[in-house]
């Protein structure tokens, strides 16, 4: 089967600076893939190039048949004007961006797939509230619903159970489940040990250069999770151009 | 009496008419743009763009004294030259929208004034800086009428995208290259809006019937379909009060327009039943739940 999603000898990073180096390999269609790592290590940015608003440095993603544009991108911090005038249901629509477009009706399907999804993760009875009145989990329950009526083939979760409690992480990794179930490909950037041992059955460790990659129990020892805490912690403002690239004017 | 007060003025005079339909077409047009640029937390750069007009207008005042067409290319050419190297800066540097307008403001207005001052008299000055409402001809009239019509046909087609745009910027990036044109949209809409009331209201006040009545909305409103209503609604009841205003008491009749937004504004601050202050003095008993 060809793969999803394939990087390149991919470098991503800001200023020239990379965060992540060099980093080769493929996910499968349908994968369940956690990308784990200390803070730094990578993994938003990595996020940020497979959805196409961050330019590799080197290298190429290839995201297979799939557009950039279809892709659903849950961000880490999350750029939202909260004090926005708008209800939760109509936010919620604009994840049918990709069948109604700038002018397209909202008919009663689509009417009701927005109430399906809300209904999904749990937030029925919010639809006319301002989304500024959320809390943080009704919040990420409700970007969640956005994700789910994107209807994408693959799915990218930067960090979405941070400041979340048992009761909403549980229900939304349930929609995960659901997500890898209907063969979907599904990334997300975890902290979690526990959590990722528990429902993801494939790791990345990333520390700038991939540490490991794999099926969770291997990948997650604790000689790995020592070496990426290490390889995390260099930064120097003025490293010289990096030798591995033959070509470094592609860099600059 | 009442009928002397309120109507006389618009039956008997056909400027105080013309000034009328013309402060309706402001409102329609200026007020939905104004509840954006307040949601966009974009209420001053209004003003510096307001400002930036200033110049070009100038210019087509000097080339041909104060002729319609001349003074509205111009003002237009300067507004859309200043929005598109604004918004440009913003989006691809690090610089804030409203820190690359901020040098416009005073640099236009001294520019301005300046090139006014060359040809004109103190007369066509304060023309060109508090407009004259009472004073609009059928050219201009129609002028304000297209440009209103244009905003709430383009308003209609970006909306979408612009309100996606306001409350999740990075999301429309992902899923659509829609963005960018839709910002540069609302931008000329802003400029065209800004000619409109240069027109009427003069440079100085030209963002008034724009802003004012969207700060009044938010007083009243916590959906956007609402806010737009009462903005226009404040908007239409300001230029009416402020005309019947400046038509008894001889008060310049763009100021009189401005100062009855503002005591909208007061009110909506003092007793509005979003966050007015007389509601969060006498909050009411908490609720059950």
């Amino acid at each position: 089967m060809p793969a999803q999603l394939q990087f390149r000898d991919v470098t991503l990073g800001y200023d020239r600076h990379p965060a992540v180096h060099h980093l080769d390999g493929e996910i499968a269609p349908g994968a369940l893939l956690a990308v784990v790592g200390p803070n730094g290590a990578g993994k938003s940015t990595l996020f940020r190039g497979i959805v196409g608003i961050l330019k590799p440095l080197a290298g190429s993603i290839g995201l297979g048949d799939v557009h950039a544009r279809d892709i659903a991108y849950l961000p880490q911090t999350v750029d939202i004007d909260r004090s926005f005038p708008i209800s939760v249901f109509d936010f919620v629509g604009t994840g049918l961006w990709r069948s109604t477009g700038p002018f397209g009706a909202m008919g009663k399907s689509a009417r009701a797939r927005i109430a399906q999804a809300l209904a999904a993760v749990g937030l029925n009875g919010f639809e006319n509230r301002p989304i500024g009145t959320l809390s943080g989990g009704q919040m990420q329950r409700m970007l969640f619903a956005r994700v789910l009526l994107q209807d994408a083939r693959i799915i990218v979760l930067d960090e979405p159970f941070n400041a979340i409690d048992a009761k909403t992480s549980a229900d939304l990794i349930a929609l995960v489940r659901r997500w890898h179930f209907e063969e979907r490909t599904v990334l997300a950037a975890l902290h979690d040990m526990d959590l990722v041992r528990a429902h993801f059955p494939q790791t990345l460790l990333l520390a700038r250069t991939p540490v490991a990659w794999g099926a969770t129990a291997e990948v997650l020892t604790a000689e790995n999770l020592l070496e990426a805490r290490r390889m995390c912690e260099a930064f120097d403002e003025s490293a010289p151009a990096c030798a591995v690239d033959d070509a470094p004017s592609r860099a600059a | 009496m009442i009928y002397d007060a309120l109507i006389a003025p618009f039956t008997e005079f056909e400027f105080m008419r013309r000034a009328l339909a013309g402060a309706i077409a402001l409102a329609l047009g200026g007020a939905p743009i104004g509840v954006f640029l307040m949601l966009r937390r974009m209420s001053l750069v209004g003003d510096a763009m307001a400002h930036a007009i200033l110049p070009g207008a100038a210019v087509g005042f000097l080339l041909s004294g104060l002729n319609l067409f001349a003074m509205t290319f111009g003002g237009l050419i300067a507004g859309f030259a200043v929005a598109l190297l604004a918004g440009l800066v913003s989006r691809t540097t690090e610089l804030k929208e409203d820190a690359s307008l901020a040098a416009f403001y005073l640099m236009s207005l001294a520019l301005g004034v300046t090139i006014v001052s060359i040809k004109g008299t103190n007369i066509d000055l304060l023309h060109v800086l508090f407009g004259n409402i009472l004073a609009m001809d059928d050219q201009t009239l129609l002028v304000i009428a297209v440009n209103a019509t244009i905003t709430l046909i383009v308003l209609a087609v970006i909306w979408r995208p612009l309100v996606i745009e306001c409350v999740d910027p990075v999301f429309l990036r992902t899923v659509s290259r829609a963005g960018a044109p839709a910002h540069l949209a609302f931008l000329a809409l802003v400029v065209i809006n800004l000619v409109n009331g240069f027109h009427a209201l003069g440079t100085l006040l030209a963002v008034g019937l724009m802003i004012l009545p969207a700060a009044i909305a938010k007083f009243w409103s916590r959906d956007i379909t609402g806010m737009m209503c009462i903005a226009v609604a404040s908007a239409i009841v300001s230029g009416y009060a402020g005309l019947v205003l400046s038509f008894q008491t001889k008060v310049p009749s763009g100021p009189a327009i401005i100062l009855v937004a503002a005591l909208l504004y007061v009110f909506s601050v003092l007793f509005g039943n979003v966050s007015g202050l007389v509601r969060q003095i006498f909050p009411g008993r908490h609720l059950e739940a």
